[in-house]
């Protein structure tokens, strides 16, 4: 039995959670992502507590909580894009498939690579279809035409979007609809064959269908990738994710598999939130 | 309604706004009127007016205007007028324009046989033709004749006209600016044998005398050339009698342009009105400026214009790049804001000076004695000219770019910036890729703003490179091509120089409206071209609208 540990430092109130059974053994060994004693400030204000937890490979993981409550800011940390607002303080571990992200020689571009990111405002470049796909390769260097095709398909693909904008493909980015634009979004991040997907909300400005597509789509893309995702949306992360974390003030409250958080949490605050007596 | 709910419900400050903004429109349409109508009203052709005075005197030419004569002193005094005639023949009279009291005139009538001609020197001839020549044999007399023969004739002139001028400004001209180098390269010889004695550069310098014999020859073949030209294209005389009595006889080479403005009909005036026009803006001035084309002062703006936004833009550019994007915000980016924008506000001929005491006296100085030593004391760089005169254009309004590229840059939405940086772009690359198309829009707007700006000034320019006649363009086919230390017109310099420095002012008055719209014209041209193109990028990189 391996442990998960989410430890909170609230007020001399240490919650340690167990999890009854690990979702997959590999998973175990080998986590994608390792925090361990991850405190973030901005400036002065503290936003992360002592966060420690494992993701596991190839599984959806899903961040929950109250707004504010540090979700994005955690999600953040796991591409470094904290690094780009001033005043950030950060300490504390984090491993990225053994890598130590925050270590001195990491280069960063690196793992940014390796760690693809959808934001919740779909913000496809103001370029053509074909050129957001590619983006990340020509940034690389990559210049190749018949690379550069094979991929744009590729990545459409494994968006699910293919189909929709194949005969378009030199038309902005920005002339399609906003599930589409979002899935544009997630083919540029997988054009970039990253190991790892993090996802910020990606459903909060979508209508029910376009939200069903990119859930589909998430599902399929556990496949290959490690998937955390960030929602508001307590059905969507039963639906979703296979690990589920609750957030609460910068702590992590509780983490473990979907199906047990939500049916039996252990601890009073997630049980208040996934009944809705607060947040 | 009470006073007090109107003013409760602002109805007069609606009011005061809205006037505010009528005033201003009717200002700019009474300016764009004034203009227009004297500018383009002068090209047509005017009906040729011959007065008989009482003593006997008899005038032809253009009404040009009717005023009352001012009284002063004199209360209830009749009104009184005076007319305003443009005589022409400024060789036959002395003034082209004469003032005649409506009491003196016995008679008035339009001759039918009354001719207008425009010509190379001394202003219109205005008169009867009476007969034409060919080396003293009569062609053709009396004026249905003469206009019958002249007309083929004054469009032969044209064709012989340019290619005198062909031979003249652009052979014998190459054939010129050949020898003045050899002349030039001979004194860098001399100059490096002073500096090392020991070295022989007879080899050179033979082979420079040779390009100079041959260059002689050239130019003694052109010259011939330009004679036998000469011989066989000035030989039709035209013979005209003015109002005086007085006959006058011209070269029919000299002659630009004729009709008999009173037999004209609608279409052919409409013609005559159009070829002048076409004269103005594609030919050579004349007469100091006072007729034929602009086509010079048009190029010289033009090309200044552009040379300032090639400088302005990168440099603007860059600089907002580094003030947004890189500088650390405080309170130094802050001052350097400031400054930036004050900078904006300082008088162009306080630029103008400093181009002068930096870029003509300083860099060209030291620009002549680093590469140009052989023509000192004539100063190559050292002197005004267009290159000088962009650069300081260029300082005047890089403030403007700066600001409006600043803004352009700050609108970048960050949620594009992280989506560029999340991939793994570097910074660099995402300002390059993502930011700066993305901002082109915004930074068109500041290239806009900064050359109707430019485009107006004239005072910094009168002090670095601006001249009232330059006889080369700064762009021409001589290698090589772009000269950019000649010396150029300009239309604002321009209006200047024709309205208020002309020898001949009331001759020059029409061509200030005329060179007006002509500015106005560009710097609109130059502003929708930006615009348009401005339009075409945003709806390339139009950012997502929510
Ligand atoms: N750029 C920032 N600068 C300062 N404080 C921030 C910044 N971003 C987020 N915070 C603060 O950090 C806390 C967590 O924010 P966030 O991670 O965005 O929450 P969530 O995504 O869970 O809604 C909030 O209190 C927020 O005010
Ligand atoms: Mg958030």
């Amino acid at each position: 039995m391996v442990e998960y540990t989410g430890q909170a430092r609230d007020t001399g109130l240490r919650i340690k959670t167990e999890l009854a059974s690990r979702p997959t053994p590999s998973a175990m060994a080998t986590p994608a992502i390792l925090l361990r004693d991850v405190n973030l400030f901005y400036g002065a204000n503290q936003a992360l507590y002592d966060i420690s937890m494992d993701i596991g490979e190839r599984m959806v993981t899903a961040f929950i909580g109250p707004s504010g409550c540090g979700k994005s800011t955690l999600l953040r940390c796991l591409n470094r894009m904290n690094d780009l607002i001033d005043n950030v303080k950060i300490t504390g571990k984090v491993e990225v498939n053994t890598l130590d992200i925050y270590g001195p020689k990491t280069d960063v571009i690196e793992v940014r690579r390796k760690v693809g990111m959808v934001f919740q405002k779909s913000n496809p470049f103001p370029k053509s279809i074909y050129e957001n796909v590619v983006y990340g390769l020509r940034i690389a260097g990559i210049n190749d035409k018949a690379t550069l095709d094979e991929v744009c398909e590729r990545s459409l693909r494994g968006a699910a979007l293919w189909d929709e904008v194949k005969d378009r493909l030199d038309q902005s980015g920005l002339s399609l609809s906003g599930g589409q634009m979002q899935r544009l979004c997630i083919a540029r991040a997988i054009a970039n064959e990253p190991d790892i997907i993090l996802m910020d909300e990606p459903c909060s400005a979508l209508d029910p269908i376009a939200t069903v597509k990119i859930e589909e789509l998430i599902y399929a893309l556990k496949e290959k990738y490690t998937i955390v995702i960030v929602t508001h949306n307590l059905q969507q992360a039963a639906r979703v994710s296979d690990m589920t974390a609750f957030f609460w003030l910068g702590r992590l409250v509780e983490y473990g598999q979907t199906s047990d958080l939500f049916t039996k949490p252990k601890e009073k605050h997630t049980e208040d939130y996934i009944t809705g007596r607060f947040g | 309604m009470r006073l007090g709910t109107l003013v409760r419900r602002g109805d007069p400050f609606v009011w005061l706004a809205g006037s505010g903004l009528g005033i201003s429109l009717l200002m700019i349409l009474g300016l764009l009127g004034v203009i227009l109508v004297n500018g383009l009203g002068f090209f047509w052709p005017k009906p040729l007016l011959q007065l008989t005075l009482k003593d006997g005197v008899v005038l032809l030419g253009e009404p040009v205007t009717r005023e009352v004569i001012p009284t002063p002193g004199v209360v209830d005094a009749p009104e009184q007028f005076r007319l305003q005639l443009k005589l022409g023949n400024r060789d036959l009279f002395g003034a082209d324009f004469r003032w005649v009291d409506e009491a003196e005139i016995t008679g008035r009538e339009r001759p039918r046989d009354a001719f207008y001609f425009e010509r190379r020197e001394y202003g219109p001839l205005i008169g009867t033709p009476v007969r034409l020549t060919r080396g003293g044999d009569a062609l053709a007399t009396g004026p249905d004749a003469v206009w019958a023969a002249l007309a083929p004739l004054i469009e032969q002139a044209e064709v012989d006209r340019a290619a005198i001028r062909t031979i003249e400004r652009d052979e014998i001209g190459a054939i010129n600016f050949a020898i003045e180098r050899a002349r030039l390269d001979m004194r860098a010889i001399d100059l490096r044998e002073r500096q090392r004695p020991e070295q022989r550069l007879d080899a050179e310098r033979a082979a420079l005398d040779q390009e100079v014999v041959r260059q002689k020859a050239l130019y003694d073949e052109r010259q011939r050339a330009l004679e036998a030209l000469y011989e066989r294209a000035a030989q039709t005389y035209l013979t005209v009698r003015a109002s005086d009595g007085q006959e006058k006889e011209i070269r029919t080479l000299d002659i630009f342009r004729a009709y008999p403005a009173n037999q004209l009909s609608w279409a052919e005036k409409a013609g005559v009105y159009a070829s002048r026009i076409w004269e103005f803006v594609s030919g050579d001035p004349r007469e100091s400026n006072t007729e034929g084309g602009i086509f010079p002062a048009i190029f010289g703006t033009v090309m200044m214009v552009v040379l300032m936004s090639l400088v302005a833009v990168p440099f603007g550019v860059l600089a907002a790049l580094y003030l947004r994007e890189y500088a650390k915000q405080g309170t130094l980016v802050r001052l350097v804001r400031i400054a930036v924008n004050n900078l904006a506000g300082v008088p162009s001929i306080v630029f103008g000076v400093f181009g002068l005491g930096f870029f003509v006296y300083f860099v060209g100085g030291t620009i002549d004695r680093a590469f140009f030593p052989e023509s000192l004391p004539t100063p190559t760089y050292g002197t005004g000219g267009i290159l000088w005169a962009s650069l300081t254009l260029a300082l005047l309004t890089v403030p403007v770019v700066i600001v409006a590229s600043e803004e352009a840059l700050a609108a970048v939405p960050r949620s594009m910036r992280e989506a560029s940086l999340a991939m793994g772009a570097t910074k660099f690359q995402t300002i390059l890729r993502v930011v700066l198309p993305a901002a082109a829009p915004g930074i068109m707007t500041g290239l806009i703003l900064a050359m109707a700006r430019g485009a107006g000034e004239v005072a910094p320019l009168m002090i670095t490179g601006v001249v009232k006649l330059a006889a080369d363009l700064p762009l021409d086919g001589i290698f090589p091509f772009f000269h950019l230390d000649r010396k150029f017109m300009h239309l604002g310099f321009h209006i200047y120089d024709v309205g208020f420095q002309s020898p001949n002012v009331e001759a020059a008055k029409p061509m200030v409206y005329s060179t007006t719209i002509l500015l106005l014209g560009i710097v609109v041209a130059l502003n929708i071209t930006a615009i348009v193109i401005r339009n075409r990028l945003r709806r390339k990189y139009q950012t997502g609208a929510f």
